[in-house]
């Protein structure tokens, strides 16, 4: 049960910030069009979000013996401190430019892609319905952001050195998704989160084939010594900057309503 | 209840359904849409279960609270609104009645063979027809529009932007 919910919580603290840093385009992006299309995909991730939020707040209020229901999708989302957050380093890097953010989505929707594709068959059938629902929403998360990668990598001189700047800085990220946080590692017994080593070898190749478009080299196989595990609840200090943004409403006026 | 009072309850349920407007696109009822996926009697308990387009769409909640202002004014009392997602919603559930007052409000109604996104980059697909000047010369500005339910085109032919309630 409790690995049930500590994947559920991942799922959900992913697509969570995620969808967050997104929305700070909001108004910001480069042109109209692209500014509703992030917003659009924000939107869709924090949907995500609330789906799994929904579920596991029922998972933790039925596995406790408290007579009233008080954990709600609001109180996982707002009132949780840094180190309870289960989101892989990736999504909660900062924007940065364009380019930065375009990448930062390219990667996560090859991923989210494959993930949601096997997550569908899991035999927790709410896990499986929210996976069904989202992977068409993902479709064209990674369709936009794959054609993004291709026209800033053989773009111009400068959007081409904006996209290989970001590859330098989120390629680190990317090991922490295929590497199984402990809670994986159970519900993936059980038959209820995915194998992340089924998912590898496609998210690579996705990645190849884009970057090959994209005129960018693919970076070398190395193994990056990253501090901090994100999945695990070690978080870099951009976590806390978003969620002392996110949070600051609930904390300082609790219970406050539209 | 007796069965034939089952059945014209639940004819009078789906009939007042229909007077329940999306609230983004209010030309569309919630049948139109192909929303509501059940009606059920659980004894003096009137149950509707609707499926949400996008996991976003931030008009769920007021069409439960439509649903349920809907049937208390006609003397129903206890409404239960049920939410699932599997199966997943797909424009094939919208009517072809909702099909046609979109084109009328002047939104390009999905098209009748069905066509999900794909993964295949920079593919407009099947050509949109303008909701405005009925012109297949259109072209796709972006997959994302004013709703998360909606891609943006502009006609080449009488040059209108418009909106494509895209294939889902």
């Amino acid at each position: 049960m409790n690995a049930l919910i500590d994947y559920t919580l991942h799922l959900a603290d992913n697509t969570l910030i995620l969808g967050h840093r997104n929305s700070e385009w909001t108004g910001h992006g480069p042109i109209l069009e692209q500014d509703i299309a992030i917003s659009n995909i924000a939107l869709d991730l924090i949907g995500q979000a609330r789906n799994f939020y929904q579920y596991a707040a029922t998972l933790i209020n039925q596995s406790t013996t408290q007579p009233i229901n008080t954990t709600t999708e609001d109180t996982l989302a707002y009132l949780r401190n840094t180190t309870y957050f289960k989101n892989c380093l990736l999504v909660e890097q900062t924007n940065g430019d364009w380019a930065k953010t375009i990448l930062r989505q390219f990667f996560f929707s090859a991923y989210q892609f494959y993930l949601y594709q096997h997550l569908q068959n899991s035999k927790d059938e709410t896990l499986a319905a929210i996976a069904e629902k989202s992977l068409k929403e993902v479709t064209y998360h990674l369709r936009w952001s794959s054609e993004w990668v291709i026209r800033l990598g053989d773009g111009t001189k400068e959007s081409n050195l904006r996209i290989k700047k970001a590859v330098d800085d989120l390629w680190m990220y990317t090991d922490e998704l295929f590497e199984a946080a402990s809670y994986e590692l159970s519900a993936m017994c059980e038959g209820i989160a995915v194998d992340l080593s089924l998912i590898k070898n496609d998210w690579q190749k996705k990645v190849k084939e884009i970057f090959e478009e994209a005129t960018l080299a693919y970076p070398q196989e190395e193994k990056h010594e990253v501090a901090f595990h994100g999945k695990e609840g070690k978080h870099s200090e951009q976590l806390v900057n978003i969620l002392a943004e996110m949070q600051f409403l609930q904390r300082t006026y609790p219970d406050s309503n539209w | 209840m007796i069965k034939n009072e089952k059945i014209l309850l639940l004819k009078k349920t789906w009939t007042l359904l229909e007077t329940v407007n999306d609230p983004e696109v209010p030309v569309l009822s919630i049948i139109d849409l192909g929303i509501v996926r059940d009606v059920k009697i659980n004894e003096d308990e009137i149950e509707v279960v609707i499926t949400p387009t996008y996991s976003g769409c931030p008009a769920m909640d007021m069409i439960s609270m439509n649903i349920k202002i809907a049937l208390l004014e006609h003397g129903y009392q206890k409404i239960k609104i049920t939410s699932v997602l599997s199966p997943a919603w797909t424009t094939d559930w919208m009517s072809e009645n909702g099909k046609q007052k979109l084109k009328a409000f002047g939104i390009a109604p999905p098209t009748v063979k069905q066509q999900v996104c794909h993964t295949e980059l920079f593919h407009d697909g099947e050509a949109i027809q303008c909701p405005h000047c009925n012109s297949y010369n259109t072209k796709l500005i972006s997959q994302f529009g004013s709703t998360a339910c909606k891609a943006l085109y502009v006609c080449e032919n009488c040059k209108e932007p418009f909106d494509y309630f895209k294939c889902h």
